[in-house]
């Protein structure tokens, strides 16, 4: 049995439709991470599970059981709010036991429980303190140990890292890990942050304009995005994408009037309007006479120390590599590129969803999302 | 949310129905009162349903009350006020919170210590300066010798005199010498941003083409909420008005003549006159908060924070 | 905040405050100390200007007993009337704030005593509870004679505070709202999450919360009480029946006004600015310990 059980469930606030049927499933355990842009409908969607929000249509489960019309104490989930939501009035230690003075527990067994729960986040030496007087991490851990005291079925985090600073996000992140492992509590995570998402996900849920894009696990949505969008939004840099067709004359015809040579892999979509991409660390550097060389031109490069990103121009279109090499690059030099047929990846133009090319394509897609 | 705890809701609505009920009452009995004939409204117990006498008795109190002049009076004496105020606090406040000046911060306290003391506080001596607003200054010349001198040398003797008993002047000046105004301007300008003045004076513009170009029309909110409260409060001002105008034939104003409209001690107790009457003195500034509110109640928060 | 901005001229500033300093100074500073002035002087009977007489007439009032009177009084009501319109008006506040269907309706109808002049409303008030009149009168039908404000000063007394408390509620139930619509939302998520259900939450979250401003509110009501009633009395009561609803600023305008004692009537004035100044700084104190929201 599922943890959570999304059934085509819709949000609508006046007249527009904000999320747009989701079908989900969360197993026991399992950390999932609902990723997006902004305005995406991803906070909706948990605070929906939540009992934050109305669910418009369709059904949620929790434990097997419909969760529609109760209330949010009654759904054993607990949350971590972006702005931590802390009671500005209470102390660290009121804060993390509120719940359980509600729920009518004895004030011994609570203080016990307050004092545990402190111990594992490290806040044992703060319970007396308000929130105003802690800093940003500290909050942080506060809401987590508000949420952890429960001992929930559930925990929720909305977006809880993005008013910390890039090193503090890295550690909290860890913990958040480290917590699940201890913990193993099915958690639901929502961000915006891919790297954040990368990280911490068993499983991913893409989400854009209220709908999802794909789901699965974070080495899946790499390799073999589902959709046009997944493609372009995952991975840094971007994915190489261009539009076009395939033409007759194994050449690949893109909207500028340009053409790559790109031998046909799919003869069914000869002259479909399609994009391709391919990721640009699978776009090799080769000599001119190579086989299949795509000739273009360097515009210029981006050093990252490790390696460099050359942004180059292949007739009209824009093709960036991740290169290792160290020879000099000036722009306006000739490059040639190669790039093999199975790290192709192809998305039709009108429905923007991928178009499996068979399976030597698939099998190297396993491969790589197994590695 | 999701939220079931239908008793709590009707709790709710209830405690609110009861609010409404509270609040409402003075107003409908003002109008049920001042709709009925003599006869209805003498009648024990009151009947709560307003009845068909509403308009002669507004007649009958305009006309006892003499409202006609009264209400020009209140008028004049309300936009008077407001607009004095709107006009004043924006420059006071411009000056204090966009100009480095030695004397700025005392300044500051010199005009926001009158929050402190209503007028009602202070009537005694305020009534008495209104005798001759400008006896401060003959004070000031008489101290430093001033006028002796003047006197020695031209022969004229200095006599300055502002009787402000029974003027507009003297129900309006006194109203706006208030902080109220500048204080409500002063928290808004200080949220703007630095960079704003900076640009401005990137632009090439002056102090006060930034006043008239940038900060007023920024301001239209503040002003609006200004506006609204200080028509209110100066339509509604009864103890000054009464001490300072002993023309009430020609200087009274509306508020002034509710207790004129209460029936005499052993008179025919019309008590639907009277509340006609009191219906359209409250209408006004009722009518402004009414349409009002959004802006207003904005402006009164920020006032008092 | 400190502003970096600034315009610097020498004359501008003076003359953009200069209005408004005049009239701070003529009819504010000048008025206030000549009340300091007439306090510690006495006018001489026939004219010939007023004699420095120190404390006497601070202990002239102080010595009366009638005056002491007056205080209570005044304190009495200051503090019935402030702890009634701020119930009223906090309750209204806290269910409006829940937001139901329709609450927009009651929330614009509790404004409206904000508008109305307190003479206004002592006329409507004195019919309401004219014993002769068919209202709260009616029960005089019944129990003839329980209910007597031209007599009973208790009653009287209790009149004007009810109508004082009415005329506050429009004032105090904007500032409570703006307090609990200021309270971030996702704290009341949160503790909803935490299963506190919105009665509790009002209790444990809501109230303490917005303290500063219930604090804040207590102060500015207790000044208007002492301050405001003028008005009120005025139309209501006219101080009596024999004094029992003379508060202190109707003693100071009965003595300067129309007994043309300016010394005792200054001398008052004095302590009800005293009473004011010092319950501005109590406000100011506290303002500075205020909570904030993080």
């Amino acid at each position: 049995m599922s943890a959570i059980t999304l059934k085509s469930v819709k949000k609508r606030y006046q007249k527009s439709l904000v999320v747009h049927g989701v079908d989900a499933e969360i197993e026991q355990g399992e950390f999932v991470v609902i990723l997006g842009p902004s305005g995406c409908g991803k906070s909706t969607l948990l605070r929906m599970i939540a009992g934050l929000e109305d669910i418009t249509e369709g059904e949620i489960l929790i434990g097997g059981t419909v969760v529609n019309k109760l209330e949010p104490r009654e759904r054993g989930c607990a949350m971590v709010f972006q702005n931590y939501a802390l009671y500005p009035h209470m102390s660290v230690a009121q804060n993390i036991g509120y719940a359980l003075k509600v729920a009518g527990m004895p004030r011994a067994e609570r203080d016990g429980k307050v004092a545990k729960v402190a111990k594992s986040v490290s806040l044992e030496a703060y319970l007396d303190r308000k929130p105003g007087e802690l800093s940003g991490g500290q909050r942080q851990r506060v809401a987590m140990a508000r949420a952890m005291v429960r001992e929930p079925k559930v925990f929720l985090f909305d977006e809880p890292f993005s008013n910390l600073d890039a090193k503090l996000r890295v550690a909290m992140r860890a913990e958040v890990r480290n917590l699940h492992r201890s913990l193993g509590v099915t958690s639901v995570f929502v961000t915006h942050d891919q790297t954040e998402a990368m990280t911490l996900a068993d499983r991913l849920i893409i989400m854009n304009s209220g709908i999802v894009e794909q789901i699965g696990k974070p080495s899946e949505v790499y390799h073999r995005p589902a959709s046009l969008f997944v493609a372009d939004f995952i991975g840094s840099p971007a994915m190489n994408l261009v539009r076009g067709h395939f033409a007759q004359d194994g050449y690949f015809r893109h909207g500028k009037g340009g053409m790559i040579h790109l031998p046909t892999i799919a003869p069914a979509l000869i002259s479909q309007e399609v994009s391709i991409g391919v990721r640009p660390e699978l776009v090799r550097r080769v000599s001119a006479t190579a086989k299949g060389a795509i000739a273009a031109v360097v515009d210029y490069t981006e050093e990252l120390g490790a390696a460099r990103l050359i942004y180059a121009d292949a007739d009209g279109s824009r093709i960036i590599s991740v290169d290792t090499a160290t020879d000099a690059l000036g722009t306006g030099m000739p490059i040639h590129f190669a790039i093999d047929p199975a790290d192709l990846h192809v998305f039709s133009h009108d429905t923007g969803r991928r178009i499996e090319l068979g399976e030597a394509q698939r099998a190297a897609t396993q491969t790589r999302i197994n590695a | 949310m999701i939220e079931r705890s239908p008793i709590f809701d009707f709790i709710t609505y209830a405690a609110m129905v009861l609010g409404m009920f509270l609040v409402l009452v003075p107003f409908w009995i003002t109008l049920v009162a001042g709709s009925q004939s003599l006869q209805e409204v003498s009648q024990v117990p009151l009947n709560l349903w307003p009845s068909t006498h509403l308009l002669e008795n507004i007649q009958a109190a305009w006309t006892r009350a003499d409202l006609g002049p009264k209400m020009v009076n209140s008028f004049i004496v309300a936009v008077g006020v407001t607009l004095g105020k709107i006009v004043l606090a924006a420059l006071s406040a411009f000056a204090i919170v966009f100009f480095n000046f030695r004397a700025r911060m005392l300044c500051f306290w010199v005009i926001f210590i009158t929050l402190m003391l209503p007028l009602e506080v202070r009537i005694v001596p305020t009534y008495s300066i209104a005798a001759n607003a400008l006896l401060p200054f003959q004070v000031i010349l008489d101290t430093f010798g001033i006028t002796g001198l003047v006197e020695t040398l031209s022969g004229i003797r200095i006599g300055l005199e502002w009787n402000l008993l029974n003027s507009y002047t003297g129900l309006i000046l006194p109203l706006v010498a208030t902080a109220t105004g500048t204080f409500l301007y002063r928290q808004f300008f200080m949220t703007i941003p630095d960079e704003l003045v900076e640009a401005s004076k990137m632009d090439g513009s002056g102090p006060m083409r930034f006043f008239f170009e940038v900060l007023l029309p920024l301001s239209r909110t503040n002003m609006l909420a200004l506006a609204t409260i200080m028509f209110v409060s100066s339509w509604n001002q009864y103890l000054w008005p009464l001490l300072i105008t002993t023309d009430r034939a020609n200087f009274g104003t509306v508020v002034m003549q509710l207790k004129a409209l209460i029936p005499a001690q052993n008179g025919t107790p019309d008590w639907n006159v009277t509340m006609a009457g009191a219906l359209i003195i409250m209408l006004p500034p009722l009518l402004v908060v009414a349409l009002m509110q959004r802006w207003f109640v904005r402006g009164l928060i920020s006032r008092d924070k | 905040m400190e502003r970096r901005a600034f315009y610097r001229n020498g004359t501008l500033p003076w003359l953009l405050l200069a209005p408004q300093l005049l009239l701070v100074l003529v009819f504010f500073y000048w008025p206030t100390s000549q009340a300091l002035y007439w306090a510690f002087t006495l006018e001489q009977a026939w004219g010939g200007g007023n004699t420095w007489v120190g404390f006497a007439n601070f202990l002239a009032i102080f010595r009366d007993g009638q005056y002491w009177a007056t205080v209570g009084r005044s304190a009495f009501y200051a503090i019935c009337a402030t702890g009634l319109s701020m119930a009223i008006a906090l309750t209204l506040a806290m269910f409006v704030d829940r937001a139901l269907k329709g609450t927009r309706i009651f929330q614009s109808v509790f404004v409206w005593p904000y508008a109305i002049a307190a003479p206004a409303a002592g006329v409507a008030f004195r019919f309401i509870f004219s014993p002769e009149a068919g209202l709260i009168g009616s029960i005089n039908d019944i129990w003839p004679g329980i209910w007597s404000p031209a007599t009973n000063g208790w009653h009287a007394l209790g009149m004007v505070i009810v109508c004082h408390a009415w005329l506050g509620i429009g004032y105090n139930f904007i500032f409570f709202l703006a307090a609990l619509q200021m309270i971030p939302k996702s704290i009341t998520e949160a503790g909803a999450m935490d299963g506190a259900r919105p009665f509790q939450r009002m209790l444990d979250l809501q109230l303490p919360l917005i303290a500063p401003t219930v604090f804040f509110l207590m102060i500015m009501n207790l000044i208007s009480s002492f301050t405001d009633s003028f008005g009120l009395i005025d139309t209501m009561t006219e101080g009596g029946p024999i004094g029992a609803t003379e508060v202190m600023v109707y003693n100071i305008y009965i003595d300067g006004f129309k007994g043309l004692d300016y010394s005792g009537a200054a001398a008052q004035s004095i302590v009800l600015m005293v009473l004011v100044i010092a319950l501005t700084f109590v406000q100011f104190r506290w303002v500075e310990k205020r909570v904030h929201y993080s």
